[in-house]
């Protein structure tokens, strides 16, 4: 009957077998020496001038937090700022006042009703006497630099760099979070730095990074630092990529679709009983949200977790593949990826490489274009093939891009239009 | 309300349903998962807690407290009784509910006077550890922050931090406050009367969420099953001994934040072992007061706190809920 478990923070969650040995999963944290760079700095006070000179040298911080896959990440320090730091407290764009200073939060489809001194379900946004604030803006408590097909993003500038960054939070609360011990926490129970838009924008400009990715834990909890950052970064030619479980209402979607240049959405399953009893949230309002998406023309992708036993049957993938076709279009490209078990989830088994392989054959019948297979490196599914010829337009290796055979966007065989931003 | 100064056993006794029988063994679980035995919920009054004023009368409170920590271990004395919460040589944690500042929160006069029986006990000020979620919390509830290991201390989870390692039951999955993994050997939980917006009620179940980093994460569903999870986890179920409930001033309406024209002045004290039990009670006692104020139940409004008979239920055995293995005493 009990079931008691542990799951360390900051620990390589993944089990033995899994993929850090070889290669990080899509959108994970990078690996541990990561955190060993942070123990041996986080001890003092990590002020933003430090911080700065750290994530300004490329060559030195990549060496501090390279990782087995040899992406660099940037150190940041432990408290960096205390918690009450008014730098981060910046009002919340979309509330509703109540009676008796209580708010209704209109960011996402939760719309948590919160009273006086508390916070809503991300964790991240407070009531203070009946104003509604968030308390990360530009609390980044991750940074670190990741290939864009790590989001994974296949059709959006391939083989190129995003500035990725994370604050506290999320508005769902999956059971198999990797990224758990900063989604599910509160800002000031993680590392912090100061990172305001500008600054962070410059950073990714000196890193050589043509795109900030908003990614690891949910960026729609930090919603108002993210549109400012890509603001920031537009002003500097620097692209902004959101990587996201699409759980946010229409209103403030729209307003996020004219700051960012594309948005890679985790589908987490095409059954509402999946989203309430494994994500705790709702499918309906991410299918409106992807719908949105696309009829705004923002560039989308999805993935899809496929987790043994919960989400792999034949009728959800074909009823997915039947879906994203008819509301999205074929040419979304869409993602398996494989589960590896961890956080609350740690009772099933990695996912069989032959039920991706279902569920890429499900997809591709349903003429979907471009189904690819996530967290199974070397497999011949991370390649871009093109939907005419069928030759391979973007071969890759893991996270790495080893040849392009595009020309304006077109295969350079038999020049069929293949979808995505490329320049 | 009946009044009564310092019961001796013989009263006690009298005074109790025939053949209700004693509390369970002195430390550990209680005994309420014998069938046999009823669980004891002593529900303590004194209309004179106030005297004249609105500030709560300390001597009286003492009493209060005495008449109710000697009732429910049916002791002849009250030191007798505490000696079963702790031992000396024991860290005794008292967790308060310091959320919406000083109008509701565990008052800081019924803390003091737990803290004077337990030195009374053999239990030095400096194994005593006044403990909640946030400083800001504590300081605005009136407590003063005190991190001296030699004196009693006061402090928020915020100051020790959380473990790193994830406890899991059921549908929950936290890390747990240091201040209770690593620094209290004993717990007393002290919340307060009151109505919740989103989980019913709150109280000594409910204040428990005070021990986890992610308390956000489970007021879904008003709180079932998660109430009654978080109190499954090793830690809050071994090492919380007694349940105070503050009824001194309780609020029946717009909690968990104060709301004056909503709070009434209960002048009472719901005292158990049993936190399922205790809140049954409480949840009675608020569920009266609005009926008799006009408003609709909370079962009507959709916030009936059904976590309560989840904690009861066989996967949890946290206590009862069931009125008639209920023994409520009034002292």
């Amino acid at each position: 009957m009990s079931k008691t478990a542990h799951t360390r923070k900051g620990e390589a969650s993944f089990s033995s077998d899994g993929p850090r040995r070889e290669q990080e999963a899509n959108d994970a944290l990078p690996c541990d020496s990561v955190l060993a760079s942070l123990s041996s700095l986080g001890a003092s006070e990590h002020d933003r001038r430090t911080f700065l000179k750290l994530a300004g040298v490329p060559c030195l911080t990549a060496c501090v937090g390279s990782c087995m896959a040899g992406w660099p990440s940037l150190a940041l320090g432990a408290g960096s700022a205390p918690a009450e730091d008014s730098r981060f407290i910046v009002e919340a764009q979309f509330y509703e006042k109540l009676p008796y200073k209580k708010i209704r939060c209109k960011l996402c489809p939760r719309e948590c009703v919160i009273d006086d001194r508390e916070r809503g379900y991300c964790g991240v946004r407070e009531n203070r006497g009946g104003s509604y604030y968030t308390l990360v803006h530009s609390r980044v408590c991750a940074a670190h630099i990741d290939p864009i097909e790590k989001k994974p993003l296949f059709h959006f500038f391939p083989g190129s760099l995003a500035f990725s960054v994370a604050t506290a939070g999320c508005n769902v609360n999956c059971k198999f979070c990797q990224n758990w011990d900063i989604s599910q926490s509160r800002p000031e129970q993680v590392r912090n730095a100061y990172l305001p838009p500008k600054d962070l924008a410059n950073l990714a400009q000196q890193n050589r990074c043509p795109a900030i990715a908003y990614t690891y834990s949910e960026p729609i909890v930090f919603y108002e630092y993210m549109r400012d950052a890509a603001e920031a970064g537009h002003a500097l030619g620097i692209k902004s990529v959101v990587v996201s479980g699409g759980f946010i209402q229409q209103d403030p979607l729209k307003k996020l679709c004219r700051d960012v240049d594309a948005i890679k959405v985790d589908l987490k399953a095409f059954s509402e009983k999946y989203y309430k009893e494994v994500v705790n949230g709702e499918l309906k309002p991410v299918l409106e949200a992807l719908v949105t998406m696309r009829k705004l023309g923002m560039w989308t992708e999805l993935v899809y977790l496929v987790v043994p036993t919960l989400n792999d049957s034949d009728a959800e993938f074909r009823a997915l593949a039947q879906w994203v076709k008819s509301n999205l279009g074929a040419e979304v490209p869409l993602h398996f990826s494989r589960f590896y078990p961890q956080y609350l989830l740690k009772n099933l088994p990695p996912t069989p490489l032959e039920t991706l392989e279902r569920a890429k054959a499900i997809a591709d019948a349903e003429g979907l274009h471009y189904v690819y297979l996530g967290n199974t490196p070397g497999n011949a599914a991370e390649n871009t093939y093109c939907p005419k010829c069928r030759r391979i337009v973007i071969e890759r290796i893991g996270f790495a891009v080893k040849e392009m055979h595009l020309r304006k966007g077109k295969c350079e065989y038999c020049q069929q239009p293949i979808a995505g931003v490329w320049q | 309300m009946r009044q009564r100064l310092e019961p001796n056993r013989r009263e006690f006794l009298k005074k109790c349903a025939a053949g209700a029988m004693l509390a369970g063994g002195t430390h550990g679980l209680p005994a309420f998962f014998s069938a046999r035995e009823k669980t004891r919920v002593v529900n303590a009054h004194d209309p004179l807690l106030r005297g004249a004023g609105s500030s709560l009368d300390s001597g009286r409170l003492l009493k209060m407290l005495d008449r109710s920590v000697q009732a429910l271990y049916a002791t002849d004395s009250p030191l007798e009784a505490w000696k079963k919460v702790a031992r000396p040589g024991e860290v005794v944690g008292l967790k308060v509910n310091g959320l919406a500042g000083r109008g509701i929160s565990t008052s800081v006069l019924l803390v003091e006077v737990v803290c004077a029986r337990l030195q009374d006990a053999g239990i030095p000020q400096k194994d005593i550890v006044i403990w909640d979620r946030l400083n800001a919390d504590l300081e605005s509830a009136g407590f003063r922050n005190a991190t001296r290991q030699d004196h009693m201390r006061c402090f928020g989870n915020d100051t020790l931090g959380y473990e790193e390692d994830l406890a899991t039951y059921g549908s929950v999955g936290s890390c747990l406050a240091k201040t209770l993994t690593q620094v209290c050997d004993a717990v007393i939980n002290l919340p307060v009367l009151k109505d919740h917006g989103i989980a019913g009620v709150t109280m000594a179940l409910k204040n428990l969420f005070g021990a986890i980093h992610n308390p956000n994460k489970y007021h879904l569903n008003v709180g079932d099953p998660y109430v009654a999870d978080v109190n499954m986890l090793p830690p809050i179920r071994q090492k919380v001994r007694l349940h105070i409930c503050d009824a001194t001033t309780a609020q029946y309406e717009g909690g968990p934040s104060y709301m004056p024209q909503w709070t009434w002045r209960y002048n009472g004290l719901l005292m158990s072992r049993d936190p399922v039990a205790l809140d049954y009670t409480g949840w009675q006692i608020l569920e009266q007061e609005r009926a008799e104020k006009g408003m609709k139940s909370l079962r009507a409004l959709g916030r009936a706190p059904d976590y309560i008979a989840t904690a009861a239920d066989p996967n949890h055995r946290l206590g009862t809920n069931d009125p008639s293995q209920i023994e409520q005493v009034e002292v």
